[in-house]
């Protein structure tokens, strides 16, 4: 268990990168989140639109990682910092489940239920804000679920690019060839996914509809 | 309430509806009058449904006119029209993630009314659909069929509407609870006198209900009758669809008993 000795004697620094790689994740997401949720009711409410999105943010997915931090490098502003490079490409990859989650979401909410609040004379905002979102939203929480998942994963590789991150560690390691350095920068990634997949999925409980 | 226009209450004018190339209604034209029940009955697919949903403009026609109290459904402002217009239908709808007050006071919230006159519609209208006012506080799916749609009910006459819409609201419910709804309902709309359209295949339910029954054939109305003469026509369609449902019917006979 060296990898715990690295990390009391450098928690400083692991504390640090910690920090970092949550920073990387949490704007990742919230970026995600706030393009793709309203990406999803769109396409859900007009289903024209719903294969050329999903088929673009699918390719999107498609496109290793640390080629997409290759291909953005050379973009003036954003080759300016590695953190914003890290940050695009991270919100790229969480477009997926998200756009995808809220989509199906929408559209899985029983048709009688949705028809019997416009018939009753609700509005199409009402509906949504009433009836659509809060019924999908454990839904569209399990893909946010998902996505911070994949993206605590792929910001370990944002590291190469120097965005930071616990990814640095990771790739310290490797060039020192020392397990105990690769597992300080790996463990605690991991320990964050599972946490953050825990509490958002408490969260996903509590508003699951009835 | 606004003041009664002469006329038909409802009344649709050479009303045709399309969905790409299938004819779902043609050439419909229909007169509602008020305070009445018009049941359509009529085999899945024959355009019931549709031209319920012509009403509250939930569809509108390929061509022909619906007019509902004097006003061209077109012409009218579509939210005021619904709110106007109770709805129940079989799968009821209720909201899942709403308690069964809420669910009933849906439109009169909308509507802007008081939080102690909602509660005491809600309250009122527990009792009038014949609810234990403890199920206020459950949810949809704690709920029995029977329940779910008294709830329907009760969330359809919140607001008070003059119209009600109700596109087979009794088809999924065990026979004996069925009974039950069908009475309660008689007893109802002789105390609120509603300008009911009804929407049913069972001959025996529009029997029952209807002051007139319409009868819909592929996308038109074939006959429109008061029960007595439906069971005496010598309208195919109509011969037919009493042949269908076996032994004699005539309405006296089926109102105590089913």
């Amino acid at each position: 268990m060296s990898f715990l000795q690295f990390i009391l004697q450098n928690r400083g620094q692991v504390f640090e990168l910690t920090a970092e790689h949550l920073w990387l994740v949490g704007l990742s997401t919230f970026f995600a989140a706030l393009i793709g949720i309203p990406l999803g009711i769109l396409i859900a409410h007009w289903p024209r639109l719903d294969k050329s999105v999903l088929g673009t943010a699918n390719v999107i997915q498609t496109v290793p990682s640390l080629a997409l931090f290759g291909f953005l490098l050379p973009v003036p502003w954003l080759g300016d910092r590695a953190d914003r490079l890290a940050i695009l490409a991270l919100t790229l990859y969480a477009l997926l489940p998200i756009i995808r989650n809220t989509y199906t979401g929408i559209r899985g909410i029983d048709a009688a239920v949705v028809e019997s609040g416009r018939g009753m004379g609700m509005t199409e905002s009402q509906l949504l804000l009433q009836v659509e979102l809060p019924l999908a939203m454990s839904v569209i929480l399990s893909g946010v679920r998902t996505a911070v998942v994949i993206s605590v994963g792929l910001a370990t590789i944002a590291a190469a690019i120097g965005a930071g991150g616990l990814g640095e560690l990771i790739f310290r390691g490797l060039a020192m060839v020392d397990n105990s350095v690769i597992l300080a920068g790996a463990v605690p990634a991991a320990v964050l996914a599972l946490l953050a997949d825990f509490g958002i999925g408490l969260l996903e409980q509590r508003l699951q509809p009835r | 309430m606004q003041e009664p226009i002469p006329g038909p209450f409802i009344e649709f004018r050479n009303v045709s509806y399309r969905v790409a190339e299938t004819q779902v209604l043609s050439n419909f034209t229909l007169q509602v009058e008020r305070g009445e029940v018009l049941v359509l009955l009529g085999r899945s697919g024959s355009g019931k449904t549709t031209t319920l949903k012509l009403i509250n403009r939930l569809l509108s026609p390929s061509s022909g006119e619906v007019w509902v109290n004097g006003v061209r459904n077109f012409d009218a402002d579509i939210i005021r029209l619904r709110r106007g217009i109770g709805y129940v239908i079989q799968e009821v709808g209720l909201f899942p993630h709403f308690n069964v007050a809420r669910n009933i006071g849906l439109v009169p919230k909308l509507e802007g009314w008081p939080e102690p006159k909602i509660r005491r519609r809600i309250d009122e209208l527990l009792q009038l659909t014949g609810l234990a006012p403890e199920i206020a506080s459950r949810f949809p799916h704690q709920l029995s069929g029977g329940q779910r749609q008294r709830v329907g009910v009760a969330r359809a006459l919140a607001a008070n509407p003059e119209i009600l819409l109700m596109d087979e609201p009794f088809g999924a419910l065990d026979p004996l609870t069925r009974d039950d709804l069908q009475r309660e309902f008689l007893a109802l709309q002789k105390s609120l006198g509603k300008t009911v359209v009804f929407v049913t295949h069972d001959l025996r339910e529009a029997l029952r209900l209807g002051s007139r029954i319409g009868l819909m054939e592929a996308g038109r109305l074939v006959t429109i009758l008061g029960p007595a003469e439906f069971l005496r026509s010598s309208d195919p369609w109509a011969a037919a669809y009493v042949k269908a449902f076996g032994d004699p019917l005539d309405p006296d006979r089926t109102e105590g008993v089913s």
